[in-house]
């Protein structure tokens, strides 16, 4: 895959404090939602709001740690990476945050969506 | 180093001498006679006495002193004597002029100049800028009221103490260190104090939430209220401050109210003066601002885009900055690693390092209920990276060190959790004698595995415990007479990576005590909160995981109604949106029809927000209630509106907690109905509606012995018979069909009543989260809940009077708060629409 050198540009999504803490809110994007969490140590993280299983809205699972739990299956995403907990397998794209202040912005530039592409897990498309 | 300048062979000179060396002197002005520039001042005089003619503006009236000190003396336990760091007798042995009263208003650059505020005029060839910051004060109308005050110097710790010495109410905003310890002064100074903190725990940057709990309890045991997750709106008040009002409504009357939520680094001087200024003045590693000749150091700088406002960093700066400025080469900050402690007298509180966890680190937790002792942890890479002590700080500095030298701790991990002193002395090894043995050595008869084969699969299949070894080696597999040894061999292979099969399932891998244990602890010991459990119960995770927070919501919640404030991030979503998640994201939605009973409204209601929605399917459900398929979860609120308009409310089909209460006609119009099923269903409905759970709860009453309603497979079922009602429980329709046991017969509503509210708390009470109520009934037996309920009336009484009490707090329609009061609208509405 060719990459063009550019800038990152950060889309303003809100603040900090719009987000519950270990909770979740979506952000609907052209290219599908996101969701983004965070956690009891205040850090936000942004994943494509579907489970690699199933595509279960991981915006509306449980919080606990850095992870999310999946309310559909109970699969336990990594919300660093997407990375499915194992013995389950698969991967969930993410999109990088950046928190200035209390204000929270995404690069979805920079995001690593499986939309489009095999999902390890299920076969889908 | 080079200490002294570059001239010739050292002479030895006095004091004297030095100061009156002539012109030649370099002249250096300080402006601001806080902890930084003294500092600053301190150590350039250890390592260049005389190289400068120095002259210090104050702003303050007072000589130096140590401002992180102000504390103790607001709690009157220092006096303001003792907190002075250098003397007026000081200032003048070292030949240093000081002003104090005499805030610095500009700098000339180009004429090397500075000018105070009386208009004194003073040159220098060097100028260091350590102004300090200002308390922030939140911009809400009323912040400006006299009453508002900061807590940064003497003159806001006089203005507490004078008010206190009035006595009343005080409001502190902010729960970091400072807020902490102006509302610990207050409180002893006799105000009745609360602390209004915006985030869910005090002191967040330093604590995890855990002991950020933990803080907050032993706050409230010495009398000070404390209200986090409140969001202050506005500060009230005509001549003098009355009251806080805050987001949610609630007014807190206030006859101050001390503003600390944070420090501003106070860098209006260098801004006006040119200097290049980001949060603060920048300076860089040598503490250089913009211009050549200006220097800055403390919580006024901004250093690697990073500002400080801790003691320890702002003398690592003027360690550096004293250095180059006596001659010295090559120091440089760099930054700083820091600890805090919170100077409230009998309350330990240490933190160091980054403890928010992440990628690739390890947490280790330690917690000592009955000592109130909390220890947690955070590694990485065989590495300390944070360290968060309560009740116990001895040993913070030596994690400090740990942490500060970046040591290799992978020695000490076994052991540094318990601090410094452990005892390294080898005790004896119990799994010695299992190491020992050769790998031929056959650990399981029954099926011929030898040491070997089971070391080999734990180390490359990564197995840690006795299931999987079974599993993939089938050692332990046949009668188990051989899986105390398994274990050991596990426990020699992996080291620490292993922990030995408790004999009862723990509730779930974050402790390894078991539900039955954890309800006991709650209700015995009077746990009161999900963090005072976690505490008390030794939990290895910061926050719990989405199988134990659950549970501990429900039990805290069964065993505390009203006072208990459920936790909405533990809930599972269908509860959080009040509607059933489906395999596609969309919900469903059930409106409750009492006993099964609706009419020509309801359904026109219903069959206008299905129109109006586009709701693709209606189904009627095995409980007698009509379900709406496909709705979009921000389209739940307008659904619930329109329902809600027709004097319909939640069904709570998406609840642990009563479903539906199924009838059949009864005496009304079947030519066999003995009693009027219908009209008991809805008394049943309208008495346990709304009620949380362990499970899902279904009742039903049939109106003969012919069961319509099939209420002997329900959790509790009524059927109707000609002298009265017999009583069924513990039945259920779902993955293993039970048929229910007949507990009881009795002649008249009122039992069925009675008897229905005492199960559902028995149940409530004692069934473990997740647990229907037909393993239950299996797991204790009948007789147990026939001893209970039957057998002894005042018992029952007593569990029925609980049962009502706690519905009193749960009957509100969840979809009414949500529609029309707003609650949770963050739940439904998207963060943001971009792209």
């Amino acid at each position: 895959m060719e990459t063009a050198i550019s800038e990152t540009v950060w889309t303003q999504v809100g603040s900090i404090d719009d987000i519950p803490v270990l909770g979740s809110r979506v952000v609907r994007t052209p290219d599908g939602d996101i969701a983004l969490f965070r956690t009891a140590a205040d850090e936000v993280f942004a994943l494509e709001d579907a489970c690699p299983h199933k595509q279960g809205p991981l915006s509306q699972g449980i919080v606990h740690g850095r992870r999310v739990t999946c309310p559909l299956h109970n699969w336990v995403i990594e919300l660093a990476t997407g990375e499915a907990v194992a013995p389950d397998e698969g991967r969930t794209g993410h999109v990088p945050v950046r928190v200035e202040g209390r204000s929270v912005a995404i690069a979805l530039g920079e995001a690593k969506l499986s939309r489009g592409g095999c999902r390890k897990a299920c076969g889908h498309v | 180093m080079h200490l002294s300048s570059n001239n010739g062979p050292a002479v030895e000179l006095n004091e004297a001498e030095l100061r009156n060396a002539g012109p030649a002197r370099e002249r250096l002005v300080v402006v601001g006679n806080g902890m930084a520039g003294m500092k600053t001042v301190e150590e350039l005089l250890a390592k260049a006495p005389g190289r400068f003619d120095i002259t210090v503006f104050g702003a303050e009236p007072h000589p130096n002193y140590n401002r992180i000190m102000l504390s103790p003396v607001l709690a009157g336990e220092k006096t303001f004597d003792q907190i002075v760091l250098n003397s007026r007798e000081w200032y003048d042995a070292n030949g240093i002029t000081l002003l104090t009263s005499e805030p610095v208003e500009g700098i000339d650059r180009e004429g090397k100049t500075v000018i105070s505020q009386s208009g004194r005029v003073v040159p220098y060839d060097r100028l260091l800028i350590a102004t300090g910051s200002m308390p922030f004060i939140i911009p809400v109308p009323g912040s400006t009221l006299p009453g508002v005050i900061g807590f940064r110097d003497l003159a806001d710790v006089d203005a507490m103490l004078a008010a206190a010495a009035k006595g009343g109410r005080a409001v502190v905003i902010g729960g970091g260190l400072l807020g902490l310890e102006a509302a610990n002064g207050l409180r002893v100074k006799g105000m009745d104090v609360t602390v209004v903190h915006l985030m869910p725990t005090l002191m967040e940057r330093q604590l995890d939430p855990s002991a950020g709990m933990l803080l907050q309890r032993e706050l409230e045991r010495r009398g000070i209220e404390v209200l986090t997750g409140a969001d202050t709106a506005e500060i009230v008040g005509d001549e003098w401050v009355s009251a806080v009002r805050l987001k949610d409504g609630r007014e807190l009357p206030a006859d101050i109210v001390v503003m600390a939520v944070g420090i501003r680094p106070n860098m209006a001087l260098g801004k006006a003066a040119g200097l290049d200024c980001g949060r603060g003045i920048r300076v860089d590693d040598q503490m250089r601002t913009s211009d050549p000749s200006i220097y800055a150091v403390g919580e006024c700088v901004e250093h690697r885009g990073v500002t400080w406002g801790l003691v320890a960093p702002l003398f690592e700066m003027a360690k550096v900055l004293a250095h180059d400025l006596a001659g010295g080469e090559g120091a440089a900050y760099t930054g700083s690693v820091t600890s805090t402690k919170l100077k409230v007298t009998g309350v330990d509180v240490f933190s160091a390092g980054d403890f928010s966890g992440g990628e690739g680190t390890e947490d280790i937790v330690f917690r000592d209920a009955a000592r109130g002792v909390y220890k947690r942890l955070v590694l990485k890479d065989g590495k300390l990276l944070g360290a968060v002590l309560y009740g116990d700080t001895k040993d913070g500095a030596w994690y400090f060190s740990l942490l500060k030298d970046g040591a290799d701790v992978s020695a000490e991990r076994d052991t540094m959790i318990f601090g410094q002193g452990f005892g390294s002395a080898d005790a004896g090894d119990p799994n010695a004698a299992i190491a020992a043995l050769p790998d031929s050595a056959e650990i399981c008869g029954c099926n011929g595995v030898c040491k070997g084969t089971i070391v080999k699969a734990i180390t490359e299949k990564g197995l840690t415990s006795l299931d999987e070894v079974k599993a993939h080696t089938k050692a332990s597999a046949s009668c188990g007479g051989c899986s105390g040894t398994v274990e050991r061999l596990l426990a020699v292979t992996l080291g620490d990576g292993f922990t030995a099969a408790p004999k009862v399932k723990p509730m779930c891998k974050c402790t390894h005590h078991t539900h039955d244990e954890v309800r006991a602890a709650i209700v015995d010991r009077g746990l009161k909160t999900m963090a005072e459990v976690f505490q008390a119960m030794e939990w290895t995770t910061p926050d719990g995981c989405a199988s134990c927070r659950p549970a501990l919501n429900y039990y805290l919640l069964c065993a505390w109604p009203g006072e208990y404030r459920d936790d909405y991030q533990s809930r599972f979503i269908n509860e959080r949106a009040h509607a059933n998640i489906q395999k596609d994201g969309t919900y469903s939605v059930v409106p409750r029809m009492w006993g099964g009973l609706t009419n020509a409204a309801e359904l026109r209601a219903i069959a206008d927000v299905v129109d109006k929605f586009n709701i693709p399917t209606v189904k009627v459900t095995g409980g007698q209630r009509i379900d709406l398929f496909g709705v979009k979860k921000e389209d739940l609120p307008a659904v619930w509106a329109d329902l809600n308009a027709a004097g319909m409310v939640s069904g709570h089909a998406y609840a642990k907690g009563l479903r539906t209460v199924k009838t059949c006609v009864g005496s009304e119009w079947c030519r066999f109905g003995t009693q009027d099923s219908t009209g008991l269903g809805v008394k049943l409905e309208r008495m346990t509606w709304g009620t949380w759970t362990p499970h899902k709860v279904k009742l039903a009453v049939s109106g003969c012995p012919r069961n319509c309603a099939e209420a002997t497979i329900k959790d509790l079922g009524v059927v109707c018979i000609d002298s009265g009602y017999e009583l069924h429980v513990g039945g259920n329709g779902g993955l293993h069909v039970r048929a229910c046991d007949l507990l009881v017969r009795v002649a008249t509503e009122e039992e069925v009543l009675e008897y229905t509210g005492a199960f559902m708390q028995l149940y409530r009470e004692e069934a473990r989260y997740l647990e229907r109520t037909a393993p239950w009934v299996e797991r204790v037996g009948l007789d147990h809940i026939k001893a209970a309920l039957v057998e002894d009336p005042e018992r029952r009484r007593a569990l029925n009077a609980r049962f009502l009490f706690s519905q009193t707090f749960s009957q509100d329609d969840p979809w009414a708060e949500r529609a029309a009061k707003g609650v949770d609208r963050h739940e439904f509405n998207l963060l943001a629409e971009v792209g």
